[in-house]
């Protein structure tokens, strides 16, 4: 019997942990995670077999993206935004993109993590080797971003296929939905944290639909009149505007504050999943 | 360094526990769990936690796991402290907890191999090993098979496999064969007394006395968060038990009214719902006493005494003096 010989136990050294100061902003879990890519290892795991639920997540855009194209375009014609012209379809494209972003993350920090973590007990047999609670926190959320960023790529040629993209700088918008799937699988974890049961999931469509609805998405912020202080609270406007300043390839400062809205959102939720895995599961 | 590199550094000195605990709690809000306790677990030993339901028994396992942390007092596994060091010290732990943990979503060989991947092994090595682990448990038909359609105890099987991967120094088996059939329990021990012997330090719950004789060199009894005695399973018989016991069984339901015939033909006895046991040194004797004061008992048997009953002393409830 070779394998249960106790001398050859695998015994090493942790590795030094970074010393940058600009880490300071990652909650303390999750500055020492040192085996994130383990838990990505398990989801490739299980998709090995059951990759075709993935292109789900390629029908989606084009079902929304040939909706546009076909229907609304024709009605609305062209719109006018800060004096350039667009068409509808250009117009819209952006924001569907930004939302499909958005959904894809909060559908799977939401629904999937409460599974694995209530039912499932996914992480319990986790946290009894060296794996730690920042790697299955870190873990899944890089996990969504890949999906994000799968998904988001599939949109944007999509997109592209269809006519509907009008600049080069368009190739930004992979990355930038992958920052509001950031923003959103961390704090969609942090929310799933406090969720006591399935009816607590009637909310996550209570607080996205209005999301999906008044970001901007459909028509300019200036329709939105006096309202529009309100929009831009929502982080999915600023994701909207984001990818919609790509397809027109517009550089401005007002980008800078549309990152760092999505970050902000994003270390906020680290910070609050990080704590409350901790609880939830080191009992 | 390890425990092992301390013990040959100071060769000759007494060999540094591989577990030390002294005074740990554990509390859940208001609730005391564990009641400051205190124990050592030596390199190469089999140590067992005896107790009834709710006696804190997983509470303690799972802190000694790392996964659980301590409310009060001192714990240290290889001279290393959980809170500081837990992905170290867990590194070297072997975890099988009282409920099945596995991944439903993978296969059995596949809940091997992505265990041993969070040990940093390497895909091959953990590939190998997950075979060797199935044959090991005998369930290499079922590798490709998902974990859901499982029986209970095989479930129960590839947790123990797996709790192999990492080639542990120290074994935690929160009740390894609750749901086995005595066939697969037997091969269990059989495989841990094997492990035992290649130096692996076992600590483990049972509600099994038979299984607590059988592997365990130390045990504690534990009743309500605190340790309430311990020793040798011989030695806590021979403390807390008589050399032998009379059981008598009654009609159904007439045990209250038949007691006074126990009463006093033994050391002292107890009343359990479905029997009345006699300690006694002389089971024979306390039999004839019994009927000699007018027991008409279904049936009577006199037998060794054995750890269940040193469990039903120190923590049944129906205890009678
Ligand atoms: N997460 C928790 N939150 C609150 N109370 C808990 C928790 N875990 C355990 N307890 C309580 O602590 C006590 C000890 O539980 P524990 O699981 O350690 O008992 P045990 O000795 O393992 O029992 P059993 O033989 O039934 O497995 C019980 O009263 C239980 O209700
Ligand atoms: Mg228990």
């Amino acid at each position: 019997m070779t394998i249960l010989d106790p001398a050859s136990a695998p015994v090493r050294a942790p590795r030094a942990s970074a010393g940058f100061p600009l880490l300071r902003i990652l909650p303390p879990v999750v500055r020492i995670s040192r085996r994130p890519h383990r838990m990505v290892e398990r989801q490739l795991m299980c998709y090995r077999r059951t990759w075709p639920i993935l292109l789900s997540g390629f029908f989606e855009p084009l079902f929304y993206l040939l909706s546009i194209r076909v229907g609304l375009s024709k009605l609305v014609g062209t719109i006018s935004v800060d004096g350039h012209v667009l068409s509808y379809a250009e117009f819209v494209a952006p924001a569907m993109m930004a939302a499909s972003a958005m959904n894809g993350a909060v559908y799977d920090s939401t629904m999937n993590v409460f599974h694995k973590l209530k039912y499932a007990r996914v992480y319990d047999a986790v946290l009894a080797t060296p794996m730690t609670v920042g790697d299955v926190a870190l873990g899944e959320i890089v996990w969504a971003l890949i999906r994000g960023l799968l998904y988001s790529t599939a949109f944007l040629v999509t997109m592209a296929v269809l006519g509907l993209t009008s600049s080069w700088w368009i190739l930004a918008s992979v990355p930038i939905c992958v920052l509001i799937g950031f923003a959103f699988a961390a704090v969609g974890m942090a929310c799933t944290s406090y969720m006591r049961g399935w009816t607590d999931f009637e909310w996550v469509a209570t607080v996205t639909m209005p999301l999906f609805l008044f970001s901007a998405t459909f028509y300019p912020l200036a329709s939105y009149g006096r309202w529009g202080w309100v929009v831009q609270l929502s982080p999915l406007y600023h994701g909207v505007a984001l990818v919609r300043a790509a397809n027109a390839g517009v550089v401005s400062w007002g980008i800078v504050g549309h990152v760092a809205f999505l970050l902000t959102m994003a270390f906020a939720g680290l910070w609050v999943v990080s704590r409350r895995l901790q609880f939830l599961l080191l009992k | 360094m390890t425990a092992g590199d301390e013990a040959s550094a100071n060769a000759g000195a007494p060999v540094a526990p591989l577990i030390h605990a002294s005074g740990l709690r554990k509390q859940f809000g208001d609730f005391v769990a564990v009641d400051g306790i205190d124990f050592d677990v030596q390199p190469g030993e089999a140590f067992g936690f005896l107790g009834p339901n709710g006696a804190g028994k997983s509470s303690t396992m799972r802190m000694i796991g790392c996964t659980s942390p301590t409310s009060g007092g001192t714990l240290q596994l290889f001279g290393l402290d959980p809170a500081k060091d837990g992905p170290a010290i867990r590194r070297r732990l072997g975890v099988v907890p009282q409920m099945d943990s596995l991944d439903n979503e993978l296969t059995v060989e596949e809940n091997l191999v992505i265990y041993g991947r969070y040990f940093d092994l390497s895909r091959a090595e953990a590939r190998r090993r997950a075979k060797d682990l199935l044959d090991f448990v005998q369930l290499t038909d079922r590798a490709t098979s998902r974990v859901e359609p499982l029986s209970g105890g095989m479930k129960r099987r590839v947790t123990i496999a797996r709790s192999l991967i990492n080639q542990p120094d120290l074994l935690l088996l929160d009740e390894p064969t609750t749901g086995l059939d005595p066939q697969a329990r037997h091969i269990l021990w059989d495989r841990l007394y094997r492990l035992k012997q290649q130096g692996v330090t076992l600590v483990l719950t049972t509600h099994y006395m038979d299984e607590a004789e059988q592997l365990c060199d130390r045990l504690v009894v534990m009743d309500a968060g605190k340790i309430v005695a311990q020793g040798s399973p011989r030695q806590l018989i021979d403390e807390h038990a008589t050399r032998e016991v009379l059981e008598l069984r009654f009609r159904a339901g007439s045990n209250a009214e038949n007691e006074q015939y126990a009463a006093g033909v033994g050391d002292r006895h107890e009343v359990l719902p479905d029997r009345i046991l006699v300690y006694a040194h002389n089971g024979d004797e306390a039999l004839a006493k019994a009927i000699a004061n007018g027991a008409q008992p279904e049936s009577a048997l006199v037998r060794r005494s054995t750890l269940e009953d040193v469990f039903l002393r120190l923590t049944g409830r129906t205890l009678v003096e």
